[in-house]
């Protein structure tokens, strides 16, 4: 994968998680703020989405293409299905929840990683 | 919580749901790929990668289902992945060549941060503080 795009990835949702974990300590529900941020890190994911599609049909690397276009699309899907998720639970489950989604997507982007880099399921 | 049909969706136990709901996906997704690609090579591990898969759909469903019978059911889905995740965990560390591939459950969930080791004591613990109480007196 290109490297600028995955470290965006990490930052901006590194930056979401401790925004999640503060308002969890504080247990105050989160701010549109808070949002703002899931919103930018959406974008950049669809963003990649398109990116990472764009070079796997340019590449000559032994890549796995079904997998690699899953996770492409799982971690796309995980901010919004996270987000709606947690607005029925306005409290800390519901921040809690918002922290799960942007840590599932580190998760999927480490794995994305390692898919174009080479790795099997 | 005056309504029969007791939620075990909502409050805590709705940011279990969406964890049980992401290993649902990537368990199901793993043994789907791995049976569909090399079925042969690794039978053991893929076949508890599928255990693992149908054991979180299972819980995910009970808990957005909520009532007794779906706690119930629930109860034994984590307590197959509390002794599903210690059995393989501890059997890929004594015997790693029955496991030639990984699983979910592999070293103790090591490859998913281990939250496959915590979530079966999350979801027992849940369960327990929503467990139905009209049985025991009224």
């Amino acid at each position: 994968m290109t490297n600028w795009l995955e470290v965006l990835v990490y930052v901006i949702a590194g930056t979401a998680a401790v925004v999640a974990i503060v308002h969890l300590v504080r247990d105050r529900p989160v701010e549109d703020g808070m949002y703002l941020l899931l919103g930018v890190a959406e974008l950049v994911l669809v963003v990649q989405l398109v990116i990472g599609c764009v070079m796997l049909s340019d590449t000559d690397r032994d890549v796995s293409g079904v997998l690699f276009v899953s996770y492409l699309i799982g971690v796309t899907l995980a901010l919004p299905i996270g987000a709606f998720w947690s607005l029925a639970e306005r409290s800390r489950a519901g921040t809690a929840v918002l922290l799960l989604a942007v840590l599932t997507v580190v998760g999927l982007e480490l794995r994305l990683a390692a898919i174009w880099a080479g790795a099997g399921a | 919580m005056p309504d029969d049909r007791q939620s075990l969706s909502s409050g805590w136990g709705r940011a279990l749901v969406f964890v049980y709901g992401v290993f649902a996906v990537a368990a199901t997704g793993r043994s789907l790929v791995q049976l569909g690609t090399d079925a042969g090579k690794a039978p053991l591990a893929y076949s508890l990668s599928l255990l693992a898969a149908v054991v979180y759909l299972v819980a995910t469903t009970c808990l957005l289902v909520g009532g007794p019978v779906a706690w119930k059911v629930a109860v034994v889905a984590c307590s197959v992945e509390l002794v599903g995740v210690l059995a393989v965990g501890a059997l890929s560390y004594a015997a790693p060549d029955l496991f030639p591939d990984k699983t979910v459950w592999s070293h103790f969930g090591q490859g998913y941060g281990y939250f496959p080791l915590v979530l079966p004591f999350a979801g027992l613990a849940w369960l327990w503080s929503v467990r139905p109480q009209r049985v025991a007196g009224h």
